[in-house]
């Protein structure tokens, strides 16, 4: 171990507290003056299975969780007691999991701690053959009997915690000021009683590894946030004071985080029956002046089909997320997927008109929610926000001042009372809502309730007062107008002083790779790697999958020789866009692929990499899948 | 002064503007001759000067089917949704600015059909809002199909053997599911019409107006609302409307007797107590005192940072 970073994992029961522990452990350490990046792995179960969290931290920026880790603490699965077994805990194979079911991934000269009190070691077959074959540090502690003598058993977490700090040196008092804010009274007490007597009992005993937390400082005050937040706040920020939801994993992290503060923002919050209602909702409060926004994950993304043609066709303002999962179907619930690129470009009926951000970075996730709603007020056009359960659930360290931005409460193309009373009406005294003629496609709305502004919003082809119509040269002008909207988006985003597309890496490298999504931090690892032994790579992290960026893009794959595409679905999606968007590339772009529920690890990627310059078509491993260039 | 100055200036006038609602150049309708939907369109703009509503302060949300096309001809702010939807849309507008006028308009097939999940919710929930459903006990516009109210036996297309369903019950529907507000009215009785979505449209809570309408081009049996009877008229109907119980057993009476060719009409529950769910949330905090929807056109209002939720990350 190099001493520049440690990674941390805590495995357990799902619904034992290793979510809350490890969050703990992870503040506790950028606190500490590192940059931090979680990983969690959990099945779709609400009590007892197999879940684990893992902290990368670093005394420099982490973009991934990196692959293989240093630490394992492996906490007793209290749910899979045998019930019968009068309150005693019941040992079996299936309950030594939580230490069997990590060790593959554990490096070389890595530390185990375990929980002797719940887990069994000589029940896994070869467990001590592989502990002198990988020179693992084994630490059998009592978790259980420490969280029961001082404090209550539930609190073997605290033990354990204080048991990891104990061993790679670091103190007590960044635990103590977390466990002071979150808690109080005696549950406060007791489990500081918790972590000081385990921290003294490990730490009195002679353990040797080399394994230490690395040292840092930052010059920035930190956050912990995941893409949640950042898609959460950046609404806030820009002004959305209404949502609407139906819960679905995992949307329901920017659902809840929105529906916890907007009454505290004076917004409005809607649990509702269903999606076709959610997506209903925000279209109303949008058409009723409120920036709004509603969400799903694929299959209830799947029911706002309908609503969202709706709001493309009345020009109504609406901001969706969609936070993709493995499908089809309810496919996996809690494993990440990027699956549902073309469901969302291209669902809804007729010539959609929509645009669609696919931010790479928690970072991202904030600014590029502020740009979806910065689109959709001032163009008057639906726009989504697509991520997936990687980067939502992600906790990464950033600096504060990330999200130290104005608000915008600008209702963009909204006319006042006064300028509606200077604007043209149809004779029947209808505002003329839908106009044939504005350069960019976006003809100004009214709000009901302002005076003079009335028209009819119809999602049926309609005049430019909004009533029904099929007449041919009314309908080519509609849709003229509503097609031109996304040119002129593309040169406004294009104009911008910063891209949304993320380059990487040598601007002269003569390789290339494209990735997009959640994948973003992964690839730009890889890249650095690669360039460290000697490879000439870069990449290109493209977030705007509607409008395309052509001309970005294009200058990318132009400049490289070869390039390979990174996505985590089997079709690969993105990789068709981009050739369908581009027309040519065909025979320069080869694919990674991964769908088995977990997003690439860097070494998978660099391993990817060198296949394709190298030649072959043996993929880094079984789970992932090499799909080679057009005409190979 | 008010983001939205049409707000309250119905209200305002001294004399009843009985024009507003009818300028008489929208589009004419293309409902077929002798359509109950002219009597929907007659009452509603009937009612509204009554109540002291504005044009420019209303907002008619409708669904799709002949019903839906209700918004297209009537003079006021308006949304012509999707098929079955313009609940959901309604009451977000109510909640977004819960100063406008808001009703919702759509077929039974629409209503009670497609978007039955979003009615029982919305009654539910009591929003503040006007909801008028055309009844015809048929599918207009996509050709007369049964509808989810065609009487039991009922021959289409769709049914060739005769509905095996028994019709819904639109009213027993409404007050179980919780609407405070439940009356049936009829296209043939355009005075009753009138008041009725008078009344709903002044009642603080969710009206339902489930509104005969009869459909001379698929429903062969185009004058089955006539006879009516109107129930608060009549001495054989002696019931209390605000009596859930007595109500209930009515409306039953009432459905009951609908395809036997007995028609009864009036105001089935009325429960003026019950907060509508605009207040309820506003009482626990859930939702801002002042419309949302102003503070957009308000420069002088101070935006939340999420900034400062911050904290909670360090
Ligand atoms: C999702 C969807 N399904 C089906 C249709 C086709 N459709 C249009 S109107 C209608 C039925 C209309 O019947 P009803 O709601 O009773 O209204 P009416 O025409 O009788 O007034 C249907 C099925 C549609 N527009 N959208
Ligand atoms: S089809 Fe029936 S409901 Fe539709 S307009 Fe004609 S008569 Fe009215």
């Amino acid at each position: 171990m190099t001493g520049s970073e440690l990674i941390w994992r805590i495995a357990g029961g799902s619904g034992d507290g290793i979510d809350s522990t490890s969050q703990n452990f992870t503040k506790a350490l950028m606190r500490a003056g590192l940059h931090v990046f979680t990983h969690r792995h959990y099945p779709s179960r609400i009590r007892g299975g197999h879940t684990y969290v893992e902290v990368r931290a670093a005394d420099h920026p982490v973009k991934s969780r990196g692959d293989g880790y240093d630490f394992l603490l492996a906490l007793g699965d209290s749910f899979a007691r045998n019930p019968q077994a009068s309150g005693e805990a019941y040992y079996g194979n299936e309950e030594a999991k939580p230490l069997a079911e990590n060790l593959d991934e554990l490096r070389e000269g890595g530390v185990i701690v375990y929980d002797e009190g719940l887990l069994d070691a000589s029940e896994i077959e070869d467990f001590d053959e592989r502990v002198e074959e990988n020179d693992w540090h084994v630490y059998p502690l009592d978790l259980r009997g420490l969280a029961r003598e001082h404090g209550r058993e539930i609190m073997r977490n605290t033990a354990g915690v204080a048991a990891t700090a104990a061993l790679i040196g670091m103190e007590t008092d960044p635990f103590e000021e977390l466990m002071n804010d979150r808690m109080s009274g005696d549950i406060l007490e007791t489990n500081i009683t918790v972590l000081e007597e385990a921290y003294e009992e490990v730490e009195s005993k002679d353990f040797s590894h080399d394994i230490e937390v690395p040292t840092g400082e930052h010059d920035e005050e930190q956050v912990l946030v995941n893409g949640s937040h950042g898609v959460a706040y950046g609404a806030l920020d820009e002004g959305c004071r209404f949502i609407a939801g139906y819960p679905m994993t995992p949307w329901t992290d920017v659902f809840t985080t929105m529906t916890q503060h907007l009454p505290e923002f004076g917004g409005i919050a809607e649990q509702v029956e269903d999606e076709i209602a959610a997506a209903a909702l925000a279209i109303g409060a949008s058409h009723a002046g409120v920036k709004a926004m509603s969400g799903s994950s694929g299959g209830g993304f799947a029911l706002m089909s309908e609503p969202l043609g709706l709001a493309e066709m009345t020009e109504t303002p609406l901001v969706l997320v969609e936070a993709m999962r493995a499908g089809p179907s309810t496919g996996m619930p809690t494993k990440p997927e990027q699956g549902d690129l073309e469901h969302i470009l291209y669902t809804s009926q007729g010539d959609s008109n929509r645009v669609v951000f696919a931010p790479g970075t928690v970072e991202e996730c904030y600014e590029q929610s502020r740009e979806a709603f910065r689109i959709a007020y001032e163009y008057q056009i639906p726009t989504i926000i697509a991520i997936d359960q990687k980067l939502s659930g992600e906790l990464v360290s950033m600096p504060a001042s990330v999200f130290d931005r104005e608000p915008n409460p600008d209702l963009g193309s909204v006319l006042t009372e006064e300028e509606i009373s200077e604007a043209a009406h149809h004779e029947s005294g209808k505002y003329n809502r839908f106009q044939h003629d504005p350069e960019n496609g976006v003809s100004p709305r009214t709000i009901p309730g302002q005076s003079g502004g009335r028209f009819l919003a119809s999602g049926n082809e309609h005049t430019p007062q909004g009533h029904i119509e099929e007449d041919p040269d009314n309908r080519v002008a509609q849709v003229d107008r509503r097609t031109r909207k996304l040119e002129a988006i593309r040169d406004d985003l294009d104009g911008k002083d910063t891209s949304q597309q993320t380059p990487y890496g040598p601007e002269d490298a003569e390789h290339g790779i494209l990735v997009w999504g959640s994948q973003q931090g992964t690839v730009e690892e890889a890249v650095d790697r690669l360039n460290d032994q000697g490879e000439s790579v870069k990449s290109l992290g493209v977030s705007d999958m509607m409008p395309y960026p052509k001309k970005e893009v294009t200058e990318f794959l132009e400049s490289v020789d070869e390039c390979l595409v990174v996505e985590m679905n089997i079709t690969a999606q993105f990789r068709g866009l981009t050739q369908k968007e581009l027309g040519r590339f065909g025979e320069k772009m080869s694919s990674l692929l991964k769908y088995n529920g977990n997003p690439f690890e860097p070494a998978e990627v660099v391993e990817g990499f060198e296949i394709q310059i190298n030649g072959g078509d043996e993929p880094p491993n079984a789970q992932v899948r090499i799909e080679p260039a057009a005409g190979d | 002064m008010s983001a939205f100055s049409a707000i309250g200036s119905g209200e305002q006038d001294e004399e009843i503007d009985r024009d507003a609602f009818t300028p008489g150049i929208e589009p004419q309708p293309t409902w077929c001759p002798g359509c109950g939907d002219f009597g929907v369109l007659k009452a509603l703009k009937g009612a509204m000067p009554e109540v002291g509503r504005s044009p420019d302060e209303t907002l008619l949300a409708t669904g799709i089917g002949c019903s839906g096309k209700l918004s297209s001809y009537f003079d006021s702010y308006g949304m012509h949704t999707i098929h079955g939807r313009s609940l959901p849309i309604a009451r977000a507008a109510k909640l977004a600015n819960p100063d406008l006028e808001v009703i919702a308009a759509g077929g039974d097939g629409d209503g009670y059909g497609i978007g039955g999940n979003h009615f029982m919710h919305t009654a539910r929930e009591n929003h503040d809002m006007t909801y008028i459903v055309f009844n015809n006990e048929i599918f207009g516009l996509t050709k007369g199909q049964t509808s989810p109210t065609s009487p039991k036996g009922h021959k289409s297309k769709t049914q060739p053997h005769g509905s095996a369903k028994d019709p819904v019950r639109p009213l027993s529907l409404s007050l179980t599911s919780g609407a405070s507000y439940v009356a049936r009215t009829a296209a043939v009785n355009p005075r009753q019409a009138t008041e009725i979505i008078t009344e709903a449209i002044e009642h603080d809570g969710f009206a339902h107006i489930d509104f005969l309408t009869q459909c001379p081009t698929w429903n062969k049996d185009a004058k089955q609302y006539v006879p009516y009877t109107d129930v608060q008229q009549s001495d054989d109907y002696d019931f209390d409307v605000t009596d859930r119980r007595e109500a209930a057993e009515m409306m039953h009476e009432t459905e009951d007797k609908l395809h036997e060719g007995e028609v009864l009409t009036g105001r089935f529950y009325v429960d003026e107590n019950r907060h509508s769910y605009g207040q309820e949330k506003r009482s626990t905090g859930e939702m801002p005192e002042e419309p949302l929807a102003e503070r957009y056109f308000d420069d002088d209002y101070e935006w939340e940072r999420s900034y400062d939720l911050l904290d909670a990350h360090k």
